[in-house]
């Protein structure tokens, strides 16, 4: 349902397995199953609902509907589906959370974007006046966009 | 003198507890107010960046409320994490049990004196109990001196089939809480224990105040509310 349409994006298919570093120009889904790392600097990561990814992810924008074990380092903008299965940390500008989404890890939104080396510590400055999008319930399993923009300090 | 007492009635409604108005279809969210949590928000407003461990089901309201204040959250759904079907063992006698020592090296793996605020919500209620003594051990030492932690125990009004909810922070001291509901079978490693009420965990026990004391005697001080919802918050502090 929430696959991107075919010539747009590179496309790993549900029955391919890659283990090793993959990088890239160009947006990626997968749907297949990744071990290693994934560089994307500026392009979007969608894991697919079939998707297996253990991966440290560095996209601009990362979208997760199957199970990821990895951190994410996203430039823009992470979304969690309610299908998402996700262990690992995140780092991102913008992060919206399903009803549903299981998630383990720790959350760090950093106002002025991400820098894509991980090295750089975040800032101890307070209230940063993140995005973080509640998604709808998942009772209303066709309403996959976030309802509720967040209030800003 | 009706009139009074239902409006001495509206206010106790309005005043305290989960809104039992809400309560009538299931599934429905509630919200309640929680001294706990108002008492634990007041260090939410210091400029200081605080280190928060949020232990119920994955919350976007929670995390964006720490995130807004400049704090950091980590998010890990304890109850799920003990339904995984790898934690199953069998005890002296035979009996199915959960492999408590796989369970902390699996989860709750955090460096000691890590975080300034746990809310455990109300997972010790419904855990296995082969894993409450061991995972508040472990929250103890996790957290830092001077940490705070908030859990909430049903008292023994509450029935065995009070349904497990997610708790998410709505203000400073308000809640809302929403049933939890399986995405897929849910039935605990060892046994029928965690198939329950509309999909969600089963209330294992009930803690008196004398158990929850024990549970937290290594702890520096405990202090109790009482809800008018069969449920007492208790605010510990390392």
């Amino acid at each position: 349902m929430d696959a991107p349409k075919t010539g747009d994006f590179a496309h790993i298919g549900k029955s391919v397995a890659i283990k090793g570093e993959l990088s890239g120009s160009e947006d990626l889904y997968i749907d297949g199953q990744v071990d290693g790392s994934i560089e994307l600097s500026g392009n979007n990561l969608t894991i697919g609902p079939n998707g297996r990814v253990r991966a440290n992810i560095n996209a601009k924008s990362v979208t997760v509907q199957g199970k990821l074990d990895g951190n994410i380092r996203a430039t823009e903008h992470t979304q969690l589906r309610k299908s998402a299965v996700t262990v690992g940390d995140i780092t991102s500008q913008r992060l919206s959370i399903e009803d549903g989404a299981y998630y383990k890890g720790k959350i760090d939104i950093q106002k002025d974007g991400v820098k894509s080396e991980p090295a750089s510590k975040p800032e101890a400055k307070p209230a940063p006046a993140p995005v973080v999008h509640v998604a709808p319930a998942a009772e209303s399993t066709e309403n996959k966009t976030p309802v509720m923009e967040p209030k800003r300090n | 003198m009706a009139s009074v007492s239902d409006s001495l009635m509206r206010f106790f409604r309005s005043s305290s507890g989960a809104k039992e108005d809400a309560a009538g279809a299931k599934g429905q969210r509630l919200t309640r107010r929680s001294s706990g949590m108002g008492e634990i928000a007041r260090s939410f407003a210091s400029d200081t960046p605080l280190c928060v461990l949020d232990l119920g089901s994955t919350s976007p309201n929670n995390i964006r409320y720490m995130t807004e204040r400049g704090h950091k959250i980590y998010s890990e759904d304890l109850l799920i994490a003990s339904t995984d079907p790898a934690l199953a063992i069998k005890d002296e006698q035979g009996n199915p049990a959960l492999d408590s020592k796989r369970f902390l090296s699996d989860n709750l793996v955090y460096p000691n004196a890590h975080f300034d605020v746990v809310l455990c919500w109300n997972i010790a209620d419904y855990m296995e109990e082969s894993l409450v003594k061991p995972v508040f051990g472990r929250l103890w030492s996790t957290l830092k001196p001077g940490g705070m932690l908030l859990a909430f125990f049903h008292t023994k009004e509450a029935g065995p089939d009070s349904p497990c909810y997610r708790f998410h922070i709505l203000g400073n001291d308000m809640l809302e809480m929403q049933p939890i509901e399986s995405r897929a079978v849910r039935k605990g490693p060892t046994g029928a224990v965690h198939t329950a009420v509309g999909g969600g965990f089963r209330l294992q026990r009930v803690f008196n105040n004398r158990h929850i004391e024990t549970l937290f005697r290594d702890f520096g001080s405990i202090k109790f509310f009482l809800a008018r919802d069969n449920v007492r918050e208790v605010l510990v502090i390392r």
